[in-house]
């Protein structure tokens, strides 16, 4: 029998990034030293989480493409966003294989310039008036989501004297309950940024790193149209209940 | 089984797609009013409970805080509590008088305090059941050990994301004047240290003839609040 309050399979701290992580400067000052007090045997805080299913989304919400654009007078293709045109997609799965329907995905990007449209962003590339940079989704009954967007541009950040981030999607996903939650960044497949990037390596294990590829996947793909990028995401596991045992 | 985006990966179990910061735009995904963008007809934030709903209306109020002792401005936090009997809403519906979850930040703004508006969460059993409207089916009984139907005191669940952050951090928010369900709390005794308990209890304030409760997070150095792995 498996036991009732082991519901996730553990969270292995030395696969994701440490809190302290010199390499990223801003962890210095914003990581705590005394060790995390862990909750042996989690309780019903932990192991329940919201449904969003009757969160109302608006029509546009997945796609970037169309849901900002600052002159409503604008039309067509007048008030598309500028860059390459991508559709990401992808599966939310456990750890085991298994989907997770209905569950939230959001997203934040900056534009093909590499500028935020948030209001402390000053980096000298131009705000583009038809892209604002978000979106969000619930995954269907086999976990799939998808996105329309523009590939987001590489931006330069104060750490090292020539720090720049490479292309990336920032990307939270929920899950089953709030033990499952994770915020993490999709960058792209075959960026020479990837492997120099100080975010990027507060991740020892190079197998981690790989976890945050999106792929290329010419078959979904569309022609004469937009690039796509396969994305999946791993929340954690579920073992398997009491109850499903019976 | 293949692990989904990899060409290396090959294991019995799947491993969990690592985690990176926020950033200093988390805003622009999570709480689009504070980036500036204009919001969607719906959003997720710091309202989890509207007058009508049922238990004592509070606010809660707080800073973060780096190891310099200055304030950090660009955070989000998450907000996973129970209503006031004690009970996990898990529906997220803002039509709902109550929701269990919220979000907040803090700003660029004088003082760059997260609030939340909600009502005082009541006491939830270690395993979830609710004695008084659950129904504790016979088969599963004999689960229940001393443990699992002890009390947790009246807590809130705080998850934190920020620039620097590389995996959110996870902390509990307890309340000043439940001192015996504190003393008797199962996960607060799970900390060892006395001195760092009280790093987890808000506390109480009036202001304009309403309760708020005050919980600064601290992350790193002297008073650092104590964080959870689970
Ligand atoms: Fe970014």
């Amino acid at each position: 029998m498996q036991d009732d309050n082991k519901r996730f399979v553990e969270r292995d701290r030395n696969w994701h990034p440490p809190a302290y992580a010199p390499g990223y400067k801003t962890t210095v000052a914003r990581s705590p030293q005394q060790a995390l007090v862990s909750m042996q045997q989690p309780s019903a805080s932990e192991l329940s989480g919201p449904d969003f299913r009757q969160l109302r989304m608006g029509p546009h919400d997945n796609d970037l493409l169309l849901n900002f654009r600052e002159d409503p007078s604008l039309s067509g293709a007048a008030g598309l966003p500028v860059g390459e045109r991508i559709i990401m997609f992808g599966r939310v799965i456990d750890q085991f294989g298994k989907p997770v329907p209905h569950t939230l995905v959001e997203m934040w990007q900056a534009n093909a310039g590499g500028r935020y449209r948030h209001k402390k962003d000053g980096y000298l590339a131009p705000l583009d008036p038809g892209f604002g940079g978000v979106g969000r989704t619930l995954t269907d009954e086999q976990g799939w989501y998808r996105f329309r967007t523009i590939k987001p541009g590489p931006y330069p950040w104060p750490n090292d004297p020539n720090s720049w981030r490479p292309s990336h999607i920032h990307v939270s996903v929920m899950g089953p309950s709030i033990s499952t939650r994770l915020i993490t960044q999709m960058y792209f497949e075959g960026d020479p940024l990837i492997p120099i990037c100080p975010i990027v390596n507060t991740i020892k294990d190079p197998a981690a790193v790989e976890t945050m590829i999106g792929r290329l996947d010419m078959a979904r793909s569309k022609p004469m149209d937009c690039l796509a990028y396969r994305f999946d995401l791993v929340v954690r596991g579920e073992l398997q209940t009491f109850f499903e045992n019976q | 089984m293949k692990q989904p985006n990899s060409q290396s990966c090959s294991e019995l179990m799947l491993r969990e797609t690592a985690s990176q910061t926020a950033g200093p735009y988390v805003h622009i995904g999570l709480a689009l009013h504070v980036a500036g963008l204009p919001e969607r007809d719906e959003e997720i934030w710091s309202r989890m409970a509207r007058p009508e709903a049922e238990g004592e209306h509070i606010e809660v109020v707080g800073t973060v805080i780096d190891g310099n002792g200055d304030l950090v401005r660009d955070a989000l936090l998450e907000a996973w509590q129970a209503d006031s009997k004690g009970r996990y809403q898990p529906e997220f519906d803002l039509k709902k008088p109550f929701n269990s979850f919220g979000r907040t930040a803090t700003t660029a703004d004088e003082g760059s305090e997260w609030s939340l508006t909600t009502i005082k969460p009541g006491r939830v059993r270690v395993d979830g059941i609710d004695e008084e409207h659950g129904v504790i089916d016979d088969k599963d009984s004999h689960l229940a050990n001393a443990r699992s139907a002890l009390k947790m005191a009246p807590h809130i669940n705080l998850a934190i994301f920020a620039r620097g952050v590389n995996i959110h951090l996870q902390t509990r928010l307890y309340f000043e004047d439940e001192a015996d369900a504190n003393a008797e709390c199962p996960v607060l005794s799970r900390i060892e240290s006395p001195t760092r308990r009280q790093t987890l209890i808000a506390k109480r304030e009036e202001a304009d003839g309403k309760v708020r409760y005050r919980f600064d997070i601290k992350l790193q150095g002297e008073g650092e609040t104590v964080f959870f792995d689970f």
